[in-house]
């Protein structure tokens, strides 16, 4: 008998005709690994909530979902209680939201112990923290008494896997566990999760849209597709030959970094169009009971030329959007100038011409929340036009727009929706188009498909690239995805706590990395394929606290390499072929691999 | 913490000020005197009494002259009961009035919050439609229509209380105002309460505690009660609010000598300084409670607490 059996599962909402997830059969066998996978709007969260017993109230289900024998479609509440936390367990996506804000976290956990009677309450105690050490909060004893706020992103998976194993579960449900977390992190939290698989053998439920993420931890796969069944099989040939189309295509989606770029050369020596100098942003802080100057980013240079994408990369709180913030002239810089085609700008876009206005623009990550939800596509796609070329004709107008909705992908039904009426991938096309309509010379994109699905990202990165060769767009492009940085990018800024470990060309990022940043930050992004089984953590630790950064090296906490030197001397940006390089050991370490 | 809390309480000085001049011009720029009331009085007397109570003086200077004095806890003299200061009416009208407030006060929020908390964890049912349709109707009726009908059936028709507060027993004759200057606040707690409580049982980290096996009870106890009150302290305010001017109403429904009963009488005989001084003393009772609402909250919310 296998430990989970799923037969036939449908899910349906009464307020809609089509069911969430159709004829779903699986199973899961004792101490064996299974990851779901598929796009959004797949069915996989549904899914997971039916086996947990967790669907709202107005869920319509069928089939049947037996857990070590017991069904578990229908069970009474306190059926399903005996078996939570001891047999099955489940982490979910965002630990921000899924911890109480409220409770300390030694005391969520403990709560779970005391509920079923797993020990007395001075025992718990003791248990929870040896389990908070064990999931790597070393210091235990005051991570005990703090709320979820207090801590990193990856600090709060850690507590709620910490949570989810306390009852020694035979199945673990993880939803997504890993996406709202850079990737260094998520390569820590993978790597706890299979150190701690393989001391307590339980069996694993991966459910994750990335096929990075399940290659190196699954046995077998599942693919979803819209609540449907896809193939099932082990991960290995599923991967080498996939049997369903679908399937193979969105394997074929999957951007890996190991594979070459896909951008078109760049002419030599042509002017720059984007010059940045110098430039460093501070925010003023209160912190204890005094003010100090937080420095976001610190000064630094770089240039962008004509056709160019220029990707900045670096941890979350690394500085990327203070400083394409700063660029745009939405907050002030506190050093540097930035120059437009050799022309020095006024600090601040209100006081910037224009027709220099017009040539800079911007498209944000949240598609939907950036653009006015009171307005039709068509007329958002307007406003621009309307701004920066006042004069022209109505009718010229609305040909400009129909010919770049048409241009962005976007088809003529869609002109009078309101934003809210747009799927994710549908509005950032909106907002892309309403960007390009005014024919700008530089888009500066932040994290612009980091909401989007893989298939849904591939578009609309091929739609940017298509632009730029078309009309000589340079982008300067904000990521934490390095697949996406592969591919589209010319050059790569790596950012660290605000100042500059590596500028280089593509080639040179991923194939010779030169600081070791770089190299951890490459090392950490799951690469789909089940035969490059990760074996360790690339990069231990976390950023340290912008508040109070280390002295030298920035990095030197956390860096493997780190001499004497390097935690006295801020290291200085040297020029290297190909780049530049602020490492005290660039020119003795190899890194390449 | 402490630093917030100083900040507060010197920030609200400025608030008060200007309650306090606005008090003062409105009661000042209503039409008629103190004194208009009595037979017309030689010229001389009339300013001897003017220069007696410094109405003579310009109304900077005379609001100088008043601020002087609260300072000094002084209200002024009454017009009107001329052998007493406002500060004594005002003392002596106190006990009745904070009696009245604090009952009303507490079973608003122990029916409130029960009410809610039933409602919403029978969310839809039979019963939360009831708590919901009373709550709405509690909210909509106001005061001086249901203290009246609460009179005739209870006082008048049943004879089970006393409909004023001469004719009963010190504790008899508390119920009906009680009851009537509580129920708009238990109205709004229980819609307040229900709300907050179904809001946080969809809450992800509910959703979290279901996922460990938690029985209901518990998820309520450990999990959910703490966030789902901490939205009806910040309506402690308003609810304070809605207590002082509601007293105002059903003490003189009810005949009981409080200061609401003191305000409207000195309202009708143009008793300036009563008037004034009611006002003010409220004003800064308003402010210091919710003041001490606000730090509670800081206290309770640890995500506001770090800072
Ligand atoms: N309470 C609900 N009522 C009606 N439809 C719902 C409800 N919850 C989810 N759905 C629908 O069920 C479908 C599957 O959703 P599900 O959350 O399982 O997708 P998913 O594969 O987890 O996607 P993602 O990768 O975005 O998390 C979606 O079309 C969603 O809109
Ligand atoms: S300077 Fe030192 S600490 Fe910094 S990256 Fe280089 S080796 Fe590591
Ligand atoms: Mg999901």
């Amino acid at each position: 008998m296998s430990l989970l059996e799923v037969k036939d599962l449908s899910i349906r909402y009464a307020d809609s005709a089509k069911p969430v997830v159709q004829n779903l059969s699986f199973s899961i066998e004792a101490g064996q690994s299974l990851g779901m996978v598929g796009e959004s709007g797949a069915g996989k969260t549904q899914t997971a909530m039916a086996v947990m017993g967790l669907l709202p109230a107005n869920a319509i289900t069928s089939g049947s979902i037996r857990f070590d024998g017991q069904e578990f479609l229908g069970a009474a509440p306190d059926v399903l209680n005996r078996y939570r936390a001891c047999r099955i367990a489940m982490v979910f996506q965002d630990p921000l939201t899924a911890l109480n804000p409220y409770v300390r976290i030694g005391d969520q956990l403990r709560r779970i112990l005391l509920e079923h009677k797993i020990c007395k309450p001075p025992e718990a105690r003791e248990r929870t923290l040896v389990m908070l050490q064990r999931v790597g909060l070393p210091d235990a004893e005051r991570q005990y008494g703090v709320f979820p706020h207090e801590l990193s992103g990856g600090m709060r998976q850690r507590a709620m896997i910490g949570a989810a194993l306390l009852g020694e579960p035979d199945l673990l449900v993880a939803d997504e566990p890993t996406t709202a977390l850079d990737v260094t992190v998520q390569a820590q939290i993978l790597g706890l999760l299979r150190e701690l698989r393989s001391q307590s053998n339980s069996a694993l439920f991966l459910i994750t849209h990335d096929l990075g993420v399940v290659a190196g931890n699954c046995d077998r796969i599942l693919m979803m597709d819209n609540g449907r069944l896809l193939e099932e099989g082990p991960a290995k040939e599923i991967f080498a030959a996939p049997s369903n189309e679908r399937t193979a295509k969105l394997i074929a989606a999957a951007r890996r970094i190991d594979m070459p770029t896909k951008t078109s050369p760049l002419p030599d020596g042509e002017a720059p169009i984007v010059e940045v100098d110098n430039l460093s942003v501070s925010f003023r802080e209160r912190y204890g009971s005094g003010k100090r100057q937080l420095h976001a980013v610190w000064p630094l240079s770089f240039k962008v030329a004509p056709r160019e994408t220029l990707a900045i990369v670096g941890e979350s709180g690394s500085g990327k959007t203070s400083l394409v913030k700063a660029i745009l002239g939405l907050i002030p810089m506190r050093s540097g100038t930035v120059s437009y085609a050799g022309k020095k700008l006024p600090g601040l876009v209100q006081s910037r011409p224009n027709n220099i206005r017009r040539q800079l623009q911007m498209v944000f990550q949240d598609p939907v929340a950036s653009l006015n939800p009171a307005m039709r596509v068509a007329d958002i796609v307007a406003e621009p036009i309307i701004i920066h070329e006042p004069k022209k004709k109505k009718a010229e107008r609305e040909q400009d727009v129909s010919k770049m909705l048409r241009h962005v992908g976007l088809g003529m039904e869609l002109r009078e929706r309101f934003p809210h009426e747009l799927s994710g991938g549908q509005a950032q096309r909106v907002a892309i188009a309403r960007a390009l309509v005014i024919r700008p010379k530089v888009l500066i994109c932040d994290e612009a498909v980091a909401a989007l699905d893989g298939t849904i990202q591939g578009d609309i990165l091929q739609l940017l690239q298509a632009e730029q060769a078309d009309s000589g767009l340079s982008l300067i492009f904000i990521t934490h995805d390095l697949s996406v940085v592969r591919q589209i990018s010319h050059r790569v800024l790596v950012l660290y706590m605000g100042r500059v470990c590596e500028i280089a060309t593509n080639e040179q990022i991923f194939k010779r990395p030169l600081h070791p940043y770089t190299k951890a930050l490459i090392q950490s992004v799951p690469v789909p394929d089940p035969n490059a089984k990760p074996d360790d953590v690339p990069l231990a630790g976390e950023v340290s606290s912008i508040l109070n950064p280390p002295a030298g090296c920035p990095f030197h906490p956390r860096c493997e390499y780190a001499v004497a030197r390097c935690s006295e001397q801020v290291p200085a940006l040297q020029s290297v072929v190909g780049g530049s390089v602020a490492c005290h050991r660039a020119n003795e370490l190899d890194l390449s691999y | 913490m402490l630093r917030y809390a100083l900040l507060r309480i010197f920030g609200a000085i400025p608030t008060l000020l200007l309650v306090i001049a606005l008090a003062f011009l409105m009661v000042h720029a209503a039409p008629g005197g103190p004194f208009d009331a009595e037979r017309v009085l030689p010229p001389e007397i009339e300013e001897n009494i003017a220069r007696a109570y410094h109405l003579d003086e310009s109304l900077p200077q005379q609001f100088i002259r008043y601020l002087g004095g609260l300072v000094r806890g002084d209200f002024g003299p009454s017009y009107r009961y001329r052998d007493y200061s406002v500060s004594e009416l005002i003392g002596n009208a106190l006990p009745v009035s904070m009696q009245l407030g604090v009952l009303a006060m507490l079973l608003a929020i122990v029916a409130g919050v029960a009410a809610g908390l039933t409602a919403a964890l029978s969310k839809n049912s039979f019963i939360d439609r009831l708590v919901t349709g009373i709550a709405m109707t509690g909210i909509s009726v106001p005061v001086f229509v249901v203290a009246p009908v609460m009179v005739l059936v209870f006082a008048v028709y049943l004879q089970w209380l006393p409909a004023s507060w001469t004719g009963g027993t010190s504790i008899s004759r508390l119920i009906l105002p009680v009851v009537a200057l509580a129920l708009p606040q238990i109205a709004y707690i229980a819609r307040l309460t229900r709300a907050s409580m179904i809001g946080v049982l969809s809450s992800d980290y509910v959703r979290t505690a279901r996922s460990q096996g938690l029985r209901t009870i518990s998820i309520i106890r450990y999990h959910a009660l703490k966030p789902a009150m901490l939205p009806l302290l910040s309506y402690m305010g308003p609810a304070i609010a809605g207590i002082l001017t509601g007293s105002v109403v059903v003490e003189e429904i009810f005949g009981i000598p409080g200061i609401g009963q003191f305000f409207i009488r000195g309202a009708l005989n143009r008793d300036y300084t009563l008037v004034l001084g009611i006002v003010i003393f409220y004003a800064t009772l308003l402010i210091l409670l919710n003041l001490v609402v606000d730090l509670l909250y800081g206290i309770l919310d640890p995500r506001i607490r770090g800072r």
